[in-house]
């Protein structure tokens, strides 16, 4: 890769992390607040795999391999717990299961 | 000197693909007529020449794209005009791993078979795959029709379902195999193992017995591998939406399911999608399973190096290369037949079968074929120690 | 070549990104976006020499967990939130996208100072066959638990969603 140096893909995942965290702090339907969560994960899948490759040593991947099988369990679950809320609470607005906030 | 055969192989495999679609159609109206004991579709003509109902495929053509194109109101309009496209796309990408021929030299080039020899061939089919739910499942919603929408659940929940099979069935042919590349699987298949061969491993046969030589088995996937074979066909045959596993297209339920909104050319997209997904499947199935483009017994190197004294070595070569096409063609065609086969005869399986036969028979079965592969690799490497 | 797929690759990778937090439609809209960063990304693992962790990534990513989405989005017949309005909160709207182009200012800046060249790799790197080695004789304890993680969220996913039969 001619002039791409590791640090381009640090910044393209720096980039895609901030994006996430945006939509995680703004948006209030909970389906796109969960895709934001997806993306931060990607991001820093991203970093790892990058860092992966400048180091030369393949802990990286299996990390990012880890955080994979994670994430999937993850949107298993959290996809279940939307799935109840929107059955029984009737809205998709994370503003309206703030119940435990004062 | 690789651009210009690259190039070749481009253009051989998409030839292929898109001759057999049309013809696809003709073979399922040809065989279920045969089938069903009836005549099919003959009435299609050109200046009085019927050619057996060839020219069915052109009329069907002419009558799809002349065709109006409706769009529902209140449709998504990007996704409805773009799903068909993601429905056939990855059939046809899929066909680029899927080597039909082996390498040979020529004239000093050097032409490979295969249009892109990937060291994770099986796995790159598998991705792509995966991307093809899309294409039906949005297909659906983009109508904004109710029938289209259930159609849409019934086929994302089905087509990820028998993801998961397909790709545990297979685990054991990759663990005997060693590799994901196609090529190398085509190759490793050109090899025989005597069948009486323990006999006269564990001396109950004197060494060097001739007739034990003699009577040798190609190590094809079939031979390795029967249930897989016939796990990945049914997982592949639902993950092609194809009858008995067409719930999603439920004529009689749902009325056509998640393509309901669609007419014309766009129709006919969804359609040469399964049908070039058909052929992709047998493709598939052959290298992996039935040997490749690769003889029985007959390894290509003995058939170069036989025929390279009598039309010297260029034009052995491509003698080779002309067989190796012959017989992996030959081999599809079988596969096309079998699966005609098994959409005629079976009916429409209810849609908790479709999820029960994914989910409780066949990914058990296939983490079971894991296990005893294994533990059979284990076993003939001790043995053979 | 690879210069080209990355700017290629990084710059629908953002894009879509930014598709998914500003799209104010539908969440359909916002998962499609997410597939395309999804694969766009998975062309970024590829290019980083990642092979089989890229193939993952289309696999899972895009191929399984985003039609999760897609399902549970069609399954509730969710057609986004009535009031476009509400639906960013206007401060943190103000805050969010100062801190994002703020953070991306300076890294283009920093960008120019660091060049580290990259090192040279066997030609086994982030294949099937290395990461198969590694999960299965080095890690071969997280592959376990990944197994027995993955069980209980099958085992917790299947107890959340069912219908409470009163």
């Amino acid at each position: 890769m001619g002039d791409i140096s590791p640090f381009h893909f640090q910044v393209v995942a720096a980039l895609i992390f901030m994006i996430g965290v945006l939509g995680v702090l703004t948006r209030r339907n909970m389906i796109v607040v969960f895709m934001c969560i997806e993306l931060m994960l990607n991001a820093a899948n991203l970093s790892l795999l990058g860092f992966s490759r400048e180091i030369g040593n393949d802990q990286g991947q299996i990390l990012a391999f880890m955080v994979m099988v994670v994430a999937a369990v993850e949107v298993a679950v959290g996809l279940a717990i939307i799935i109840s809320l929107v059955r029984n609470r009737d809205t998709m607005d994370i503003e309206d299961v703030s119940q435990l906030k004062w | 000197m690789e651009t210009p055969t690259v190039f070749v192989s481009i253009f051989l495999f998409a030839l292929v693909l898109l001759v057999f679609a049309p013809i696809m159609t003709w073979v399922e109206r040809k065989q279920s007529a045969l089938m069903q004991d009836r005549i099919g579709a003959n009435r299609a003509s050109i200046l009085g020449f019927k050619a057996l109902g060839l020219i069915h495929p052109l009329a069907d053509v002419i009558k799809m794209i002349t065709k109006e194109d409706t769009i529902p109101t209140g449709a998504h309009k990007l996704l409805h005009l773009v799903s068909p496209f993601i429905a056939v796309a990855p059939a046809i990408i899929s066909f680029a791993v899927i080597p039909y021929g082996g390498t040979y030299e020529m004239w000093g080039a050097h032409v490979s078979l295969c249009v892109a020899d990937l060291d994770y061939g099986v796995l790159f089919i598998f991705a792509i795959g995966s991307i093809a739910t899309y294409g039906s499942m949005l297909a659906g919603w983009a109508g904004n029709n109710n029938w289209g929408m259930l159609g849409s659940i019934r086929v994302s929940a089905q087509m990820i379902s028998y993801e998961v099979a397909l790709g545990i069935s297979v685990v054991g042919l990759f663990m005997i195999f060693g590799t994901l590349r196609l090529t190398e699987m085509g190759l490793l298949q050109q090899e025989t193992f005597r069948l009486f061969g323990f006999l006269e491993h564990f001396g109950w046969v004197a060494q060097g017995t001739a007739w034990i030589d003699w009577i040798t088995i190609p190590m094809w996937g079939l031979v390795l591998q029967p249930l897989p074979f016939f796990m990945f066909l049914t997982a592949l045959m639902a993950e092609n939406k194809r009858a008995p596993f067409d719930t999603p297209e439920g004529e009689s339920e749902i009325v056509a399911g998640y393509f309901i909104e669609y007419s014309g050319m766009k129709f006919g997209l969804y359609m040469m999608g399964e049908w070039i997904e058909v052929v992709v499947i047998s493709a598939l199935l052959t290298a992996m399973f039935l040997g490749g483009w690769t003889l029985p017994w007959l390894p290509e190197a003995s058939i170069i190096s036989y025929m390279t004294p009598l039309v010297g070595e260029n034009m052995a070569n491509v003698a080779a290369m002309v067989l190796a096409v012959h017989v992996f063609l030959i081999k599809v065609i079988v596969l096309i037949w079998f699966q005609m086969l098994i959409r005629w005869s079976m009916p429409r399986f209810r849609y908790d079968q479709v999820m029960d036969l994914g989910w409780k028979i066949l990914l058990p079965l296939s983490l079971a074929n894991v296990v005893i592969t294994g533990l059979g690799i284990l076993i003939v490497q001790e043995v053979t120690r | 070549m690879r210069t080209a797929l990355f700017w290629v690759f990084s710059i629908s990778a953002v894009a879509s990104a930014l598709g998914v937090v500003g799209n104010l439609r539908s969440p359909i809209n916002s998962a499609l976006s997410l597939v395309v960063s999804m694969l766009a990304l998975a062309g970024l693992y590829v290019l980083l020499e990642a092979q089989f962790v890229g193939l993952i990534q289309v696999m899972v990513y895009a191929g399984a967990i985003v039609v999760l989405f897609l399902f549970v989005i069609m399954l509730l017949n969710l057609r986004g939130s009535g009031t476009r309005g509400a639906e960013l909160q206007p401060i943190m709207k103000a805050i969010g996208s100062l801190v994002v182009f703020g953070s991306t200012l300076w890294l283009v800046r920093t960008l120019a100072a660091d060049r580290a060249p990259w090192p040279d790799v066997d030609a086994g790197f982030g294949t099937t066959r290395a990461m198969g080695e590694a999960l299965y004789t080095d890690y071969v304890l997280s592959v376990q638990v990944a197994g027995v993680l993955l069980l209980a969220g099958i085992v917790a996913a299947v107890v959340l969603a069912k219908k409470k039969v009163d």
